[in-house]
């Protein structure tokens, strides 16, 4: 009895259901794949404004996480199935993939269409993360293929209240690496933590690692060594290496800042139990949902050399790209270019607290993301470079520097790794 | 009479140091318990500030909230439908399987049933793509017959190795009086053998239950229509790329957590009844 | 009449032979043959490069055999403190006690929820600076303020504690499928032993384990099986691989997957994995099979 039961729940749950495909919708449609949880309201009201405005249906679509996201894409463009406008996640090795595949639009000629304008409405540090260059390494031609939709700096954080308890200054952060290591021991005196950021995750002590190499040797030398002309050994890499174990030392890194992913991280700050932290300029909507009340202030990373600028890694937040193979894609271009519009990106910035990436909608933001947006004049990113360095160089190189923090390597054991590894590649990709 | 002083006392000491040995592990089995759902009754910002189990206000509303925003209603009962529809597909043929592999001769049995092991322990990197590229040949990507098909797949390796075990241990007696009695292979499988499996049967439901009902990363892959994504999908919403709701997410999962609660409440009683049901002789 | 007979008992297995065909061997082999390209997960052209792949495992990558070694270690642990708890929580609840069902409802909440509530809320358990410090608190009123440490983020003891958070989540399985298994073991026989005077130990030795073992193989192979396969929990208690101490095979294929975009690889290594697990359960089934 229950047997039969059970089978005529599930067939009568099967009819509900029912099978898959849709009858196409004869009108005009734009489908957008993306993994902004905390913009899909936003997404959802900009969309239904521009049905209202052209009759053109937007339909945003959520799947989060972001890795969840990637894995989405990577299996629908195998499949053939991408929608009109999607983001990618990644370095931009995994970008030219995509765009060599035939899966991008190349969106030059609407960029410079009626003299340009639309590509002179966006900071040019943010299109330029969505651009290939004529010298680029990756074999493609040149052209841009993304379309910024805000822009972030990643850059230090500090509590101003920790700061008046520890004696200092609430307006001036400190400057140089000097100063910063010096505040160290008084926080250790104070039982407080110092530094904070995600560096479980190691994409983020791979960026401040190289905002510290961009002004220790600055960005020639850097490119050049990942280009295979200059070594991992050589003394300015071992410097760099070195500003970690300093940091260590000093007492100004948290405990157990090797096992935090951002969101710890974020939290402790947000607790007020930290006393600095590193990370982006999304941070500013992250810290006012958990306590509004935080008095806090960004600052450059504290600079290690006056040889060279001081760099952070800014640029494009996220970007859409369209589907080079959509049959919507005039419209889904039409779709952009307004969304990327002053008045859009103005809203878009204010409902979101981020960055936008459109020049002219800097209105009023907040104090402190005015301070994120002044960095962009420092910021620089890997993929604006034109070469990449071998992913598995870039793992050593982030394990190495959680050795140093934990204090099982010297920086010379791990410069010595690092270019091991290196050369092995490189020789890999001669005898290819 | 000392005598049985002593064996009494004796026995009261050993109950009692079970009892506290058993509720030790209970609590510690109760308190992220507690923490998820003291959680999911606070506001965002209180969430880490106050660590204390009971908060301060209960902020029952979180829950309707977390309903609402997630959508739940319809991927509550997705989930439902797909964690049904799996758990009887693997109960029907794997039981079958494995009652073949225990008992019935062919050739090539034992060569599938080590296939079928040696699947259990390769887990496929990756196989999110092919099973993609798979449906999509087979025109069953955006349906839920794909995912249910691919999910019966994922548990069917170990459901017919829990059951053949446990075949392999069940006395003749009975099947061979079934066969005496006239019964079809199909009758003794149905009749005598899956009765006797009930408490091994109970472990395959909660074990494949649980498996579906967590399900979320094929799911998100394959479907392209929020209308099919189960429960699971929907929670992720909560885990922003930057922002996360804590709160929500919390009253989020604990909803998620009771039907799973509820099923093996439910199939607990027959791993008891199997004992009166496994009637041996000898 | 025979052909009839070998047709009846094709049927019972052909639906499961034709889902497995369809849903495992067809992709097992597309990921199979794909270890021997080097490709990443997005063009349409594959290179390939024959066995170089598992050279590169073997002979050069030392994360690989680390991450390897290390989900060896939560093994043992779980082989070890997960089972025997487990059992003796089962053997526990077999007798006639008080409470019963309660205990056998909340043992069983541990592996209901989902790994990554259990790794945020563990984390928050031990955490001292982000979290309620309850253990080292817990310690230091007991009178061992010695034992306090950083359990999460000291490089030596992230393993074990990570191991430890695992068995709490997993013995509830043990727990279940050893009641499930003490509950067919007939009332009779230890009524039976009872009358000839056998002792309480006497019985557990002669009935309980010995027709245990066969129950006992499952749950090994199953604990093996599934610890292997660790990594949500990794990552929300320790933030990741903890330069490489708390680094496993799963998330070793999935850094060589997203991280380094090398697909081929990483089905390599997936390959790999399997080969070892394979060898393990291999070896286990035997020792079993020689105790019987």
């Amino acid at each position: 009895m229950l047997f039969k039961n059970v089978l005529l729940g599930v067939f009568v749950c099967f009819s509900v259901l029912g099978c898959s495909d849709q009858k196409l919708d004869s009108k005009p449609s734009v489908v957008i794949w993306h993994w902004m949880t905390d913009r899909d309201v936003t997404f959802q009201e900009l969309a239904k404004k521009y049905e209202t405005l052209t009759g053109v249906k937007v339909n945003f679509e959520l799947y989060a996480p972001s890795d969840a996201y990637s894995q989405k894409i990577r299996a629908a463009a195998q499949g053939m199935n991408l929608p009109d406008v999607f983001g990618i996640l990644g370095e931009k090795r995994d970008f030219a993939s995509f765009i060599k595949a035939g899966h991008i639009l190349d969106l030059a000629p609407y960029m410079e269409a009626n003299n340009s304008s639309w590509k002179n409405s966006f900071f040019p540090k943010a299109l330029a993360l969505n651009e290939f260059t004529p010298d680029n390494s990756y074999g493609i031609n040149p052209g841009v293929f993304g379309v910024p939709i805000d822009i972030m700096t990643i850059q230090m954080v500090y509590n101003k209240k920790l700061f008046t308890q520890l004696g200092l200054n609430p307006n001036r952060p400190p400057k140089s690496l000097k100063e910063f290591l010096d505040i160290g021991p008084k926080i250790q005196a104070a039982g407080m933590q110092g530094l904070v950021s995600g560096w479980g995750e190691v994409w983020m002590i791979d960026c401040l690692a190289n905002n510290y190499a961009f002004n220790i040797m600055g960005k020639d030398k850097v490119l050049a060594t990942i280009r295979g002309e200059v070594a991992y050994t050589d003394p300015d890499w071992i410097e760099v290496f070195s500003v970690f174990k300093q940091m260590k030392d000093s007492g100004i890194l948290a405990q157990g800042l090797v096992t935090m992913i951002n969101k710890s991280a974020e939290q402790l700050l947000a607790n007020e139990k930290a006393v600095f932290g590193f990370n982006g300029s999304w941070c500013v909507n992250v810290y006012k949902g958990m306590n509004p009340g935080l008095e806090y202030g960004a600052m450059l990373p504290p600079q290690a050399s006056e040889k060279y600028p001081t760099s952070i890694w800014g640029g494009a937040g996220s970007s859409f790209m369209v589907n080079a193979r959509s049959k919507n894609k005039e419209e889904a271009v039409k779709f952009l270019i307004w969304l990327t519009d002053q008045d859009q990106q103005a809203y878009l910035a204010q409902a979101t607290n981020n960055l936008p990436a459109n020049k002219n909608s800097l209105s009023k933001i907040p104090e402190v993301m005015a301070q994120f947006a002044r960095g962009m004049d420092y910021a620089t990113h890997p993929n604006v470079w034109g070469v990449s360095e071998f992913s598995l160089v870039i793992e050593a190189f982030d394990r190495g520097i959680q050795s140093i923090i934990i204090g099982e390597k010297t920086p010379e054991a791990v410069a010595k790794e690092v270019q091991a590894i290196k050369e092995r590649e490189l020789a890999r990709k001669k005898a290819q | 009479m000392k005598h049985v002083i002593y064996y009494k006392s004796k026995k009261i000491i050993l109950n009692t140091l079970i009892h506290i040995f058993l509720i030790s592990v209970a609590i510690t089995c109760l308190y992220p318990l507690l923490w998820m759902i003291s959680s999911s009754l606070k506001t965002q910002d209180m969430i880490f500030k106050d660590i204390s189990l009971i908060p301060h206000q209960f902020r029952l509303e979180n829950y309707v909230l977390a309903w609402r925003e997630g959508g739940f209603g319809r991927n509550f009962l997705n989930s439902i439908v797909y964690t049904v529809s799996v758990v009887f597909g693997i109960v029907i043929i794997s039981s079958m399987a494995a009652y073949a592999f225990s008992r019935l001769k062919f050739v090539g049995s034992k060569f599938l049933f080590i296939l079928f092991m040696a699947a259990m322990m390769i887990p496929i990197p990756g196989s999110f793509v092919a099973l993609y590229v798979l449906l999509n040949k087979l025109h069953l990507r955006n349906t839920p017959i794909g995912y249910i098909l691919c999910m019966i797949n994922v548990g069917l390796s170990t459901s017919i190795f829990l059951l053949k075990t446990f075949f392999d241990k069940m006395p003749k007696e009975l099947e061979d009086a079934a066969r005496i009695d006239g019964c079809s292979k199909i009758g003794i499988w149905w009749h005598v053998a899956l009765p006797l499996a009930k408490p091994v049967l109970a472990v395959v439901i909660v074990l494949n239950a649980l498996t579906v009902w967590n399900e979320y990363i094929l799911a998100l892959i394959i479907f392209d229509n929020r209308k099919f994504m189960p429960l699971q999908v929907a929670l992720q919403s909560f885990q922003g790329e930057f922002v996360t709701n804590y709160p929500l997410l919390m009253a989020g999962l604990t909803i998620t957590a009771l039907p799973i609660i509820l099923v093996y409440l439910f199939m607990q009683k027959y791993i008891i009844k199997g004992v009166t049901q496994g009637a041996v002789v000898g | 009449m025979k052909i009839k007979n070998t047709l009846e008992n094709y049927i019972f297995i052909l639906p499961a032979v034709v889902i497995f065909s369809i849903f495992y061997i067809i992709p097992f082999i597309w990921v199979f043959q794909l270890g021997l390209f080097d490709w990443d997960g997005i063009s349409f052209t594959k290179v390939f490069v024959g066995l170089q792949n598992f050279k590169e495992i073997f002979f050069q990558d030392k994360n690989w055999w680390q991450s390897m070694w290390n989900a060896g270690y939560i093994t043992l642990i779980a082989l070890t403190f997960q089972n025997i708890l487990a059992f003796m929580l089962a053997w526990a609840c077999d007798r006639e006690i008080k409470m019963k069902n309660f205990y056998r409802v909340i043992f069983f909440i541990p592996p209901v929820l989902s790994e990554v509530v259990v790794g945020m809320a563990w984390r928050f358990i031990i955490n001292d600076i982000d979290g309620a410090n309850v253990i080292n608190r817990t310690l230091t009123q007991i009178g061992l303020p010695n034992l306090v440490h950083n359990w999460l983020s000291d490089p030596n003891t992230a393993l074990s504690t990570v191991a430890v958070v695992h068995c709490w989540k997993g013995f509830g399985w043990g727990f279940l499928i050893f009641l499930a298994g003490l509950q067919t073991i007939p009332r009779e026989l230890y009524e039976a032993a009872r009358v000839d005077g056998a002792s309480a130990w006497q019985s557990f030795k002669n009935i309980t384990l010995p027709l245990m073992i066969p129950i006992m193989v499952l749950v090994v192979i199953l604990t093996v099986l599934g610890t292997m396969q660790v990594f949500v929990l990794i990552v929300s208690l320790v933030g990741g691989e903890f330069a490489g101490h708390t680094s496993v095979p799963v998330l070793r294929i999935l850094a060589s997957m997203r991280g380094s975009s090398r697909f081929g690889y990483a089905c390599a290594q997936g390959i790999t994995f399997g080969l070892v697990l394979i060898i393990i359960s291999f070896i286990q089934y035997r020792f079993s099979k020689k105790g019987q």
